[in-house]
């Protein structure tokens, strides 16, 4: 079951370099969807590239491309680490 | 062009093209491909979404319109933008007829994310071609896309082109002549219980709306996406959209169905489009060979980095207004020179009277007092330009968007409103770029609270006479001081907007960092020369009014005196300052100064030349000559009328009011409507109002004088 699963954290958790796929979206919002558009699902893989200089936004790599999100936004995605 | 119909064997025929795709596609590249220069820039009606037309020749005697859409990562209706676009697939918009072809311009580099929109368009049942640019980079990623098979896949002809290259442009365009077929099977299906229950309202859209069933499908899919919207702004939903409460009611028991089952409708169609789409590409990428060093990433280290990444940005800001600030002064001092030789000439060849007075006075050096702006602006353009072609824009905002999501802003608003700091004309042009309509606003309302270069002079004279024996460095300092000052009220005003007027749900900050790429010159020339024209053509009536508008309230009533201080005086400018005496008496003006706030609304370095008019010093006096007669004006009682707390009061005055009607009229074309001009003018006259009084009453009450 995922949700026993030890390793699910919070995509904002996340130090930079390491990867995994989303879980699920804790919070259900409306801005989910927009979110999940950008291609950031759950199930797909997902790696934090870096913290901006200020420590927000982060930037995450998706679907081969460089996304930045907002921690507050990271804050709701829940991540499996991988292995 | 009238024998278009000559072509019957075509079938279909095609006479619009549509250009759709996501940002940082290339798409306007292909554009200007496209169309050369055959292009115009206007507004769709109604909202401040721009629409950028042209023609493309695609045969002799065949030209057929294109529009290029802008360039949304969704079809969702969450934006303006969004919702343009969907209008124009849909055929919905009164000036502009359904698409007979949709170009899809893709990324191929990123293709995964790309194919979303595609697949969403797909669902509206246009013909459609897809143009798979920047192939270029595939390469550079070690991939290999095979096109052939991804193009059977999909159910869509794709011609892979390079635009800025222009290459499989002419391929492209013969596919268009030879006609485009609609030819699509959804590939991608939901839950069975989700499928059956879109179905459902598919069937009572083309029922109750008459739509038809392509649009009846995406409309359910948008439907059923709202949520908790449709709960709230029911009103507003039924009125954009024209639903029948019956309709809506019924959406209502769909949605709490979903709810009892514990099903996802909101985000099932995102997902299964996603899983269709990573199904397809499985086949038709594979990796070639091993990817070189990524440039992006190389770049990125640098210039996201916590220490170089501050000193690049630095440096770039400081760099472009280095730029602005010298090299911008040459055509300027041309532009400058080339007006007054029309004043002399215009002078020469009209009869000395009212006429020439208008002309010379009124108009030329009305307009040439506001084109002068025209280099600044350009170099801009030119900046903006690159930082937004080259993908470094995106990461200004990324550095920068915690600092200004503590006055509830977005990153991308940070250029703007630097820009601003030159001319709050293209920093509110530039004001574009921020996807939320409110974020936007604010961005707006606020962008001319920073000092732009028109203030210097005034700034400058003030600190004149305000301190004549300081030194250099201290009139920098005060100088900052007026900088910062206007950089505090603009965050406070913005965080005050964000709080109350233009409240707005949070919105998402999701934003691309796209791969830096080199920047196309031409759609770089192309849209400094397009901002330009909009700022002139428009801007320009504007300006040309009010400049005769303000010569005449100087001019007349005509006073027999040949003394110019004395004619002003008399004059409706003169009666209007004497009127507001009591008003801006409080702040330590008098009529004088009320005259020369009058004059500065056309712009605000007029008021140095209106000042040395009231002042009879003539027109071009030397700064010195005016300074000395600040010096010695008086009130009636003898007192001093430019003391420091004066001097202090009118460039608080000069930070805060509004008075520069381009702005006023760029602003009106920025948001289509009077209101907001109107409502940005009377905040900051009043906040203008406000600050002054605090530093006249208050400097007073601590023993300045």
């Amino acid at each position: 079951m995922p949700e026993n699963n030890p390793k699910t954290i919070l995509l904002s958790q996340m130090s930079v370099g390491q990867k995994g796929v989303i879980h699920e979206f804790a919070v259900e919002s409306d801005d989910c969807e927009q979110i999940e558009e950008m291609g950031v699902t759950p199930g797909e893989a997902v790696e934090v590239v870096r913290y901006a200089p200020l420590g927000d936004p982060i930037e995450i790599k998706v679907r081969g491309y460089l996304l930045s999100l907002r921690k507050e936004e990271a804050d709701r995605i829940e991540v499996r680490l991988s292995a | 062009m009238s024998s278009v119909n000559t072509s019957t064997q075509q079938e279909p025929t095609i006479r619009t093209i549509v250009l759709a795709g996501n940002p940082n596609s290339g798409k306007t590249t292909l554009f200007n491909a496209f169309t050369k220069l055959r292009q115009k820039v206007g507004n769709y009606p109604g909202v401040t979404v721009e629409k950028k037309s042209g023609t493309l020749v695609l045969a002799k005697d065949r030209v057929v319109n294109v529009i290029d859409l802008p360039g949304t990562y969704s079809l969702a209706v969450r934006s303006p933008d969004e919702q343009i676009a969907r209008d124009v697939l849909l055929g919905k918009l009164s000036d502009t007829p359904r698409p007979d072809v949709v170009v899809c311009v893709v990324d191929a580099g990123n293709l995964e994310r790309n194919l979303y929109l595609v697949s969403q368009i797909q669902d509206l049942g246009l013909p459609m071609v897809i143009a798979l640019n920047m192939m270029d980079e595939v390469e550079r990623q070690g991939r290999e896309i095979d096109v052939a098979k991804l193009s059977k896949r999909l159910g869509v002809p794709i011609i892979p082109t390079i635009a800025n290259q222009n290459k499989g442009i002419d391929e492209l365009t013969d596919l268009l002549a030879n006609g485009v077929k609609a030819q699509y099977q959804r590939g991608w299906r939901m839950a069975p219980d989700l499928e059956e229950e879109v179905e459902h309202l598919v069937r009572l859209l083309v029922n109750h709306e008459k739509m038809h069933q392509q649009e009846a499908f995406a409309e359910a899919l948008v439907l059923l996406s709202l949520g908790q919207k449709l709960k709230n702004e029911e009103k507003a939903i039924s009125a954009k959209r024209f639903y029948k409460e019956e309709l809506i009611s019924q959406i209502k028991v769909i949605q709490e169905r979903f709810k009892a089952k514990g099903l996802r409708a909101r985000t099932a169609a995102i997902e299964a489009r996603y899983d269709w789409i990573k199904v397809v590409l499985k086949d038709c990428i594979r990796d070639k060979h091993k990817k070189g060093p990524d440039l992006t990433d190389q770049l990125d280290a640098v210039l996201t980095h916590k220490f170089w990444g501050w000193i690049c940005f630095l440096g770039i800001m400081a760099f472009m207004f280095y730029m602005i600030f010298t090299i911008a002064t040459y055509p300027m001092d041309w532009i400058d020179f080339g007006f007054s030789k029309l004043g002399e000439w215009a002078s020469a060849i009209i009869p000395e009277g009212v006429l020439r007075d208008l002309v010379v006075n009124g108009i030329i050096a009305g307009v040439g007092g506001v084109v002068i702006f025209l280099p600044q602006i350009l170099i801009l353009f030119l900046f903006i330009g690159l930082l937004q072609d080259t993908g470094y824009m995106a990461r200004a905002a990324f550095i920068m968007d915690r600092v200004m999501s503590k006055v509830g802003l977005h990153g991308k608003s940070f250029i703007p409103l630097l820009s601003s700091f030159a001319c709050a004309i293209p920093g509110i042009m530039s004001a574009r770029t921020i996807e939320s309509p409110k974020d936007r606003l604010v961005t707006v309302m606020v962008a001319p609270l920073m000092s732009c270069s028109a203030r210097l002079p005034v700034y400058a004279i003030m600190i004149a006479v305000l301190m004549p024996a300081a030194t250099s460095f201290q009139k920098a300092g005060i100088m900052l001081l007026m900088y910062l000052i206007g950089i505090i009220g603009a965050c406070a005003m913005a965080a005050l907007f964000k709080k109350t007027l233009l409240r707005s749900q949070k919105p998402v900050f999701i934003m691309e960092l796209p791969p830096y790429r080199l920047p196309s010159w031409k759609a770089v020339v192309i849209h400094m020369w397009e901002r330009s024209k909009l700022f002139l053509k428009r801007a320009g009536t504007f300006i040309l009014a009010m400049s005769i508008v303000l010569w005449a309230l100087m001019s007349y009533p005509k006073h027999s005196v040949e003394d110019t201080s004395e004619a002003v005086k008399h004059s409706f400018a003169g009666q209007m300052g004497s009127l507001i005496e009591p008003v801006i008496k409080p702040l330590g003006y008098d009529w004088r100064i009320g005259i020369g706030l009058i004059g500065s609304f056309a712009a605000r370095e007029v008021f140095v030349s209106t000042m040395s008019i009231v002042f009879n010093v003539g027109e071009d006096a030397k700064e010195e000559t005016l300074r000395e007669s600040f010096q010695s004006a008086a009130w009636p009682d003898g007192r001093p009328l430019f003391t420091p707390l004066v001097c202090l009061s009118l460039m608080v005055f000069y930070i805060f009011a509004l008075q520069c009607v381009s702005t006023i009229a760029v602003v009106y074309r920025e948001t289509n409507s009077w209101q907001w001009p109107l409502f940005q003018f009377v905040y900051m006259a009043i906040l203008a109002y406000l600050a002054s009084l605090v530093v006249y009453q208050g400097g007073r009450l601590i023993g300045f004088y």
